[in-house]
């Protein structure tokens, strides 16, 4: 009987899933159909019409075969070994050290498959293929895949048939000497126009009212425009994708830091391996945290780093109801805002006109 | 001696057709169709009278495997904590691999609620399940 591979989920975009200290993939379905969750963490960075995802997978230990499916925005030009220690660099920029310290303790035609390679003990597939597809490629290929995948995969799908299978190799971690929890960073680039960040698939396999935890680092040209937009730390949850349907209210996606990236941290994330694309200045740093319940992650994280200002609510995952409810709220927020400037404006012409009046006349 | 070949003849190609005709055929056998897409049951309630003989043909649209598990409540607490890893076709009972269509038959004896589920890992806490009411 075949090997079932177990299948781990979550990674993103440029995402390297280091949970803190802990580097891993999000969720981990066991041979049970239970999800261990970790907290992941992930780099996603867009420069010059090219996105690098950088992601780390931690090895389980060669007791039981894992594996994950990554959704990604594009066919990616190479899938290599990524640095060592850019995402720990890009914790330590924006987390406090002692807090990082204490953390760091530990239908379809068939799918068609585009790349592969080895990283290390990990065997990397990218797959092009519907939904229906990619399930069955993974299911044939021994991947355990939980009752929630086929719905997620065609969620993914139908926006882009580029998926990268990632599984250890167990007896090469062991001739490699690679031990249970050690990661390895995979860095993938992905030229395209939208990108994206998948973060629905963080909850795959999970119980809608388990916690969702990542960090997603963003470095952006300039200053982008996020969909759906993070609510600031300490605040409210999002009217969209903050509740889940049932469980502990959870913000959802909380922004920590947006500022420009600072020279020290470019320079040193410029010198880790497979970073020189990186620019030494100009850059902008985006940190959130997903803090979501599984039942309410139902979107991903789109990225409009143009400048226009406008994200896609298609890439974002948003349901054409999600979508025109965004468009209520803009319709709802837009006289206000203008009534607001047009009161903004009057008291201005009024203190104007009245300081006019006041002045004393010369002459 | 001609005449009893043709006669043999005949009754074999009305004997061949009969017995391939499919049970739904039979006036006694009412057949359901049930879809399976996304890791759920369509429909997921069911009515029948005591004494209904109802053939299930069951259609995997998903890229996984499925089962279709019908029985009471005690009946779904064996599967859900039971290692079988694939079900021998049993009235009520089948495996329903990815992208197939299976068949079974149950004839529902007497009044009460019974449950139809998928007990593969995690599956019926996703909310693979049915409910059949026999009144």
């Amino acid at each position: 009987m075949r090997r079932r591979l177990v299948l781990l989920v979550p990674a993103t975009l440029v995402f390297l899933l280091a949970g803190g200290p802990a580097w891993a993939c999000g969720g981990l379905v066991n041979a049970n159909g239970s999800v261990t969750l970790v907290r992941t963490t992930t780099l996603a960075a867009y420069h010059l019409g090219v996105e690098h995802y950088v992601t780390s997978f931690q090895f389980a230990g060669v007791g039981g075969e894992f594996g994950s499916i990554v959704p990604l925005p594009g066919v990616p030009s190479k899938v290599v070994r990524a640095g060592d220690w850019t995402l720990q660099r890009l914790v330590q920029e924006t987390q406090p050290v002692l807090r990082f310290a204490a953390l760091a303790t530990p239908a379809a035609a068939d799918a068609k498959v585009l790349l592969e390679t080895q990283i290390d003990a990990l065997d990397v597939t990218v797959l092009k293929g519907g939904g229906t597809a990619v399930g069955n490629w993974a299911r044939e290929h021994g991947f355990l895949l939980p009752p929630d995948a086929p719905e997620v995969l065609d969620f993914y799908a139908n926006r882009s048939p580029i998926f990268m299978a990632v599984r250890f190799n167990g007896d090469r971690a062991k001739e490699q000497g690679i031990s249970q929890g050690e990661g390895t960073p995979v860095h993938v680039v992905i030229p395209t126009t939208n990108p994206w960040v998948p973060l629905r698939i963080l909850g795959l396999g999970a119980p809608a009212d388990a916690p969702i935890e990542a960090d997603v680092f963003l470095l952006t040209d300039r200053e982008p425009a996020l969909l759906p937009a993070p609510v600031e730390a300490g605040g409210s949850s999002s009217p969209l994708v903050g509740v889940a349907p049932e469980g502990s209210p959870r913000p959802g996606l909380v922004l920590d830091r947006s500022e420009p990236a600072s020279g020290s941290l470019l320079s040193d994330l410029r010198s880790d391996k497979g970073m020189q694309w990186l620019p030494p200045s100009g850059m902008w740093l985006t940190y959130m945290r997903v803090d979501a319940n599984a039942g309410a992650l139902k979107y991903d994280l789109a990225v409009d780093a143009t400048g226009a200002g406008r994200p896609s609510p298609v890439a974002a995952g948003l349901s054409p109801r999600d979508a025109s409810a965004l468009n209520e709220v803009a319709t709802r927020i837009w006289p206000v805002a203008l009534a607001a400037l047009a009161l903004v404006a009057g008291i201005a012409t009024g203190a104007w006109l009245g300081r006019n009046r006041l002045r004393p006349r010369v002459g | 001696m001609r005449v009893g070949v043709r006669l043999v003849l005949a009754i074999a190609l009305i004997a061949v057709p009969a017995a391939c005709r499919p049970a739904a055929a039979n006036p006694g056998v009412r057949t359901v169709e049930i879809t399976i897409h996304y890791s759920h049951f369509d429909p997921t309630k069911l009515e029948f009278a005591p004494g209904t003989t109802v053939r299930f043909v069951v259609r995997n649209t998903d890229p996984i495997d499925h089962e279709f598990i019908l029985g009471d409540a005690e009946v779904q607490e064996v599967h859900e904590l039971g290692t079988e890893a694939h079900h021998q076709p049993r009235p009520g009972e089948m495996s329903i691999p990815a992208g197939t269509t299976r068949t079974t038959t149950y004839t529902f004896v007497r009044s009460g609620s019974l449950i139809f589920g998928c007990h593969l890992p995690g599956h019926y806490a996703f909310g693979m399940r049915g409910s059949v009411t026999v009144a």
